[in-house]
């Protein structure tokens, strides 16, 4: 426990902020201020609440958007799979029956929860939120304290406001200096990763500072508390600043006037002290980042683009060269090769990591003037519905269309293959998701995360290589 | 939720690291809009081929373990998706303990929700229990909830930690939601607070 004068982290703080009563063991009821529900994890929750004849505590801090499932070509037809129809009619029954704001299926706001959440506002700094997915850390790069939880969590939101929590422990990621050209947030992720392993940040929360995450705009910042979870934590957050207020002002969902001046104070003060301790600190110079992608099945499989893939004999003890051979076995790889001119069949740009206007904008940058190899089929899966329309304002669409991009509705689509976006066995793909596990993008898929714009260099060149090539001047 | 106090079965070994709950239950089975039946869809991509036969030498499809109670692994055990349809894939199947050297955040603390006990123990430990297990049918093993001991075929004891929280929960079948909800005062007090005010609904676009 911390006395209150001690110095405390950002996340000391908004936990502190939080905590409605600590039993004796130490364990919090926490109180939560948002909670943001999909149509995959939430059925069942309903049911429980439905079968104990409880209602929603608080619909007005709650909010519900189909993003897993929901097929993101032509809206206009008909649900084709039978099942994901039945999900999303489930919700949309739920939201009704419970009194649930919810953006439709057809309505331009919709989009993947944690891209509509911070889009419209409805994710502040300083608040705890929670969704019933794992990737809900994204919304800490607000400065807010955000994590993924169960079903049974979200029916004990749903009908108490509150969750049973213990505090984590606390783990500063700094990275310092400037990243070079073609470097984004993503490689900065990815090498973060490669450097902690995907169980490195168990029982941690991840404080990311440092000068050059300072320097990122929003959307590079949630592309970083996006995948905590991969690093193995379930939040990451950064504190708020000047960056983090101008985004927020104005937004659909937050609040105005004396409301919001009442409210960046508070926000203000949101930062972690100085001599404020962690329990595990980890350090990265930006200026050696480079274009960066995976190479494996697991998110930690990291190399930059003008490495080589690790051979079973440069292991250290047996288990991993077993793994690093079953793995070079699923990925088609060879032990020691390049990954730079390996053909590729199918290139994504979507997800909640990187399926921002921002995102799209780097993506688009490589594609102009520049065509998809025939044999590749690209799409770009934006995030919104609000996203799409930016894009479109901005030429973007066309851009990707031109050279030969599918443009998408928004969802999750081929992040997860839970709707009809997925891959064939065994083909190759560029992807800016955040999960390249067996399978994920589809049984016997192999992925290669990367950021969009190494994806959009796939794209165009048939291969995976590094997006520097293709940038004037960046060499 | 159904209790947990003291179990004997067999222990099924499964010695891969970082099983993610995508390997547990794929995506294309989280179409349900129920908790129940997942079973027979737990772990399907190692176990089934393509034509949906099982693959003989995988270990849930092995005669000695059909009926595994218990699963053992490697480290970072339900890594990645928050899906409950995980524990509840393995509640299905008949899993009630599952033991590896490290287990993920959410993943843990799904399998407490649903009366699954997860249990962290040291590397040495695991490969302990994997070769007891390997042993098959006849090398039961006993995970008592109530000592917080394992009991291995050979009768000796392996204690292990376990949040008394949930120590508590498993062993009474508590359901948190009412124990929460007798907390309520405290809960609007909390709502209360003047420096929540800036706090906006969600019903409603704010002007
Ligand atoms: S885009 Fe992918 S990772 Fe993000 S919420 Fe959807 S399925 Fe999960």
């Amino acid at each position: 426990m911390h006395k209150p004068s001690s110095p405390r982290t950002l996340y000391d703080k908004i936990w502190d902020d939080h905590v409605v009563l600590t039993l004796e063991d130490g364990t919090c009821l926490l109180y939560i201020d948002r909670h943001l529900l999909h149509e995959v994890t939430s059925p069942q929750a309903f049911e429980g609440l439905r079968a104990a004849g409880r209602p929603v505590r608080r619909p007005g801090a709650t909010f519900a958007v189909a993003d897993h499932n929901v097929p993101t070509s032509d809206r206009s037809l008909p649900i084709e799979d039978q099942q994901s129809r039945l999900q999303i009619e489930t919700l949309e029954r739920n939201v009704e029956e419970f009194g649930v704001p919810y953006f439709p299926l057809l309505s331009r706001k919709q989009g993947i929860a944690h891209v509509v959440g911070p889009e419209q506002g409805i994710s502040l700094p300083g608040m705890t939120i929670v969704c019933g997915d794992s990737h809900t850390s994204t919304h800490g790069a607000l400065g807010s304290l955000a994590f993924g939880i169960g079903t049974s969590e979200v029916e004990h939101v749903l009908a108490t406001q509150t969750l049973l929590q213990k505090r984590a422990k606390n783990m500063l990621v700094r990275v310092e200096g400037q990243i070079g050209p073609g470097v984004t947030a993503k490689d900065i992720m990815l090498a973060i990763i490669g450097r902690t392993g995907t169980a490195g940040g168990t029982g941690y929360v991840i404080e990311y500072a440092g000068s050059a995450v300072r320097a990122l705009d929003m959307a590079g910042r949630m592309t970083l508390c996006n995948m905590s979870i991969e690093a193995g934590a379930r939040a990451g957050m950064v504190a708020p600043d000047e960056t983090t207020f101008a985004y927020v002002k104005g937004r659909s969902y937050a609040p105005k006037g004396e409301a919001f001046e009442q409210a960046v104070a508070y926000w203000q003060s949101l930062r972690s002290d100085d001599g404020a301790h962690y329990d595990k600190e980890v350090f990265l110079d930006a200026a050696e980042i480079k274009p960066s992608l995976t190479w494996g099945t697991s998110p930690e499989d990291v190399m930059s683009i003008d490495g080589r893939v690790p051979s079973p004999d440069e292991a250290t003890d047996s288990a991993r060269a077993e793994r690093i051979r079953r793995t070079l076995s699923y990925m088609g790889l060879e032990a020691g090769q390049k990954l730079a001119g390996t053909p590729v069949d199918a290139v994504f740009i979507g997800s909640c990591t990187n399926s921002r206007i921002e995102d799209l904008r780097a993506a688009a940058a490589i594609v102009q003037n520049r065509k998809v190899v025939p044999s590749v089929r690209a799409m770009v899966v934006p995030g919104s519905g609000l996203v799409r329309q930016q894009a479109e304002a901005e030429g973007l669409d066309k851009i990707f269309r031109d050279a030969g991009f599918e443009w998408r509705e928004a969802g999750c689509s081929m992040c997860l293959g839970m709707n009809p976006d997925k891959l064939e066995t065994q083909q190759r793909c560029a992807s800016t998701s955040n999960r390249n596990f067996e399978g994920r993008q589809g049984p016997q898929g192999r992925t290669h995360l990367c950021s969009p714009s190494m994806a959009a260099a796939a794209a165009v060149t048939g291969t995976l290589c590094d997006v520097r090539e293709l940038m004037e001047g960046a060499r | 939720m159904e209790k947990f106090t003291r179990l004997t079965t067999v222990a099924a070994p499964l010695p891969q690291e970082n099983i993610d709950t995508d390997q547990i239950i794929p995506a294309r089975f989280l179409k349900t809009i129920q908790r129940t039946g997942l079973g027979k869809h737990l772990f399907a991509d190692q176990r089934y081929d393509e034509q949906g036969n099982e693959k003989p030498d995988f270990v849930l499809n092995k005669p000695a373990y059909r009926k595994a109670g218990i699963l053992i692994t490697l480290d970072n055990l339900g890594c990645g998706s928050s899906r409950e349809h995980a524990p509840w894939a393995l509640q299905d199947f008949g899993i009630r303990c599952v033991i590896a050297p490290s287990i993920a955040d959410i993943f843990h603390s799904n399998c407490f929700k649903n009366g699954l006990l997860p249990i962290r123990l040291p590397l040495e430990i695991c490969e302990t229990l994997m070769d007891d297990a390997r042993q098959g049918e006849n090398a039961r093993l006993t995970v008592d909830l109530e000592k917080q001991q394992i009991v291995r075929p050979d009768g000796e004891t392996i204690p292990f930690d376990v949040d008394p929280f949930w120590r508590h929960n498993l062993l009474e079948g508590l359901d948190n939601i009412s124990q929460t909800l007798l907390r309520e005062g405290e809960i609007e007090q909390f709502e209360q607070r003047a420096n929540r005010a800036w706090i906006p609904s969600t019903q409603g676009e704010n002007s």
